[in-house]
């Protein structure tokens, strides 16, 4: 069946070929604040993810119905209302993360990735690969979230989601902890040099002059 | 039905989606409130429950363990004595926003702008029921950001068991260490009164000297943080913190030997 493949070109196309963050180079301020340890960042993924993946169905969906002229403000209602509730839920049902990270899960209203989706593919194709779209670029975004976060908790702590990995020397270890990667702007760095590694690797994503 | 373009569909169009998203939101708001409700006084309870050091103890039955040892009351901070009042729905942080129930203090050093009137103390009991450890809530600005503390300590009121940072937003690996544990743990034993009665504890940069009992390391890097800890303590410990009350309750241990 020619869908299956294009279900999974569509699912799968984002992580690599066509990364959010690599290619697009979009939600980079998201990516700077919430990579300073793993378990913030597989956090911030899923609800990225869920909020993506279900922006870009409801709008699918709606598609033919919405008119022309408030079509934006119907995503962004959409959209809220989607982030508000997974706001709620965290609240509910994992209070430390959601002291952490409150203000980025609102935050994610203004990423550009789910927007950028819904605009771009939502509002043409079906739901099924619309949904499917949306995880894509969800996990896409994640990856490349995971990636950053791996080296900035790694460098900066040590450990790996909270586990330690190195011992540092101030807890008795050898580890001299990088305090510059403590701080969101390294994330640049970071990010730059991976997308530096994503072209190198496939080049025919470096742009034309 | 008309082009879905048209000014009455498209009217009909957004009220709809308002409508719709409305009773999702407030939906989701309402019935997940009693969860949040439970999770936020849990979490309470949990760093109580850590500043008086009955954290392992409770294991995973907190609300139980608290509910057995913990009597919080409501305090005058003017006078120094307890009043009564509800110290389920008191919040400092709400009480401080109104001239009613506020002051403005004259010598704000902790740069807290506003102190509520009264405050919440909670009297940690052991298995006998007499009191063993007092923890006062403190709050004060760091470099970026309001921190909030429990101080749990012994009924001298004078030696230091605990200091927990519960909620604070200072840079993360340098001033966010007061949430450190290794940190922490040199808090226990600390005395925060000279012999002479004068606030003594303080932040000593490059280290406290060894049988030091007033002073705490300062967290390297974190200069303005420490600062604010030190001024902290200052401020709640003098005439506009918890002054009258550590006062009172020292003439009212000499007289009766317990409270």
């Amino acid at each position: 069946m020619s869908d299956t493949k294009e279900m999974k070109k569509v699912l799968l196309g984002p992580i690599l070929d066509n990364n959010p963050i690599g290619l697009q180079v979009l939600g980079i301020c998201s990516a700077l604040a919430v990579t300073g340890s793993m378990q913030k960042a597989l956090i911030m993924t899923i609800a990225v993810v869920l909020v993506t993946a279900f922006s870009s169905l409801f709008i699918s969906m709606m598609r033919n119905q919405i008119p022309n002229a408030v079509r934006i403000i119907v995503q962004m209602a959409v959209i809220a209302s989607l982030v508000i509730l997974v706001d709620q839920c965290l609240k509910a049902f994992a209070y430390q993360m959601s002291k952490e990270l409150s203000v980025f899960v609102g935050l994610i209203i203004t990423n550009c990735i789910v927007m950028g989706r819904a605009e771009a593919y939502a509002m043409k194709e079906p739901p099924l690969m619309s949904f499917l779209d949306g995880i894509g670029n969800g996990i896409g975004y994640g990856a490349m979230l995971m990636a950053v976060a791996f080296f900035r908790e790694l460098l900066s702590k040590g450990s790996l989601f909270d586990v330690q990995i190195m011992p540092l020397l101030r807890d008795g270890g050898w580890y001299q902890a990088n305090g510059l990667l403590v701080l969101p702007f390294s994330s640049f760095f970071v990010i730059g040099l991976i997308i530096w590694a994503i072209r190198q690797y496939k080049p025919e994503q470096v742009e034309k002059d | 039905m008309g082009n879905k373009d048209s000014f009455g569909r498209t009217l009909i169009f957004v009220l709809v989606t308002c409508l719709v998203c409305s009773v999702i939101v407030a939906g989701a708001a309402v019935g997940l409130k009693p969860l949040q409700v439970a999770n936020k006084a849990l979490d309470k309870q949990t760093k109580i429950l850590e500043a008086s050091g009955l954290l392992e103890k409770a294991g995973n039955d907190i609300p139980a363990t608290y509910n057995k040892y913990v009597e919080a009351k409501l305090l005058d901070f003017a006078t120094g004595e307890f009043v009564e009042g509800n110290t389920q729905t008191f919040d400092q942080r709400i009480f401080a926003l109104s001239s009613d129930t506020s002051i403005t203090p004259s010598n704000d050093i902790a740069k807290i702008n506003r102190r509520a009137n009264q405050t919440v103390v909670y009297l940690v009991k052991d298995d006998a029921g007499n009191t063993d450890t007092v923890i006062l809530e403190m709050r004060g600005s760091g470099l970026w950001s309001m921190m909030y503390a429990f101080v749990g300590l012994e009924t001298d009121l004078n030696t230091v068991k605990s200091v927990i940072y519960y909620d604070q937003g200072e840079t993360p690996g340098l001033g966010g260490e007061v949430e450190n544990p290794k940190w922490k743990q040199q808090w226990a034993g600390k005395q925060l009164f000279n012999s002479n009665g004068d606030i003594a504890i303080k932040i000593v940069k490059g280290g406290a000297k060894a049988g030091d009992i007033h002073g705490v390391d300062a967290l390297s890097g974190a200069t303005l943080t420490g600062n604010g800890v030190e001024n902290t303590f200052k401020f709640w410990l003098g005439e506009e913190g918890f002054g009258p009350f550590i006062a009172n309750y020292r003439q009212k241990l000499q007289q009766n030997g317990g409270l």
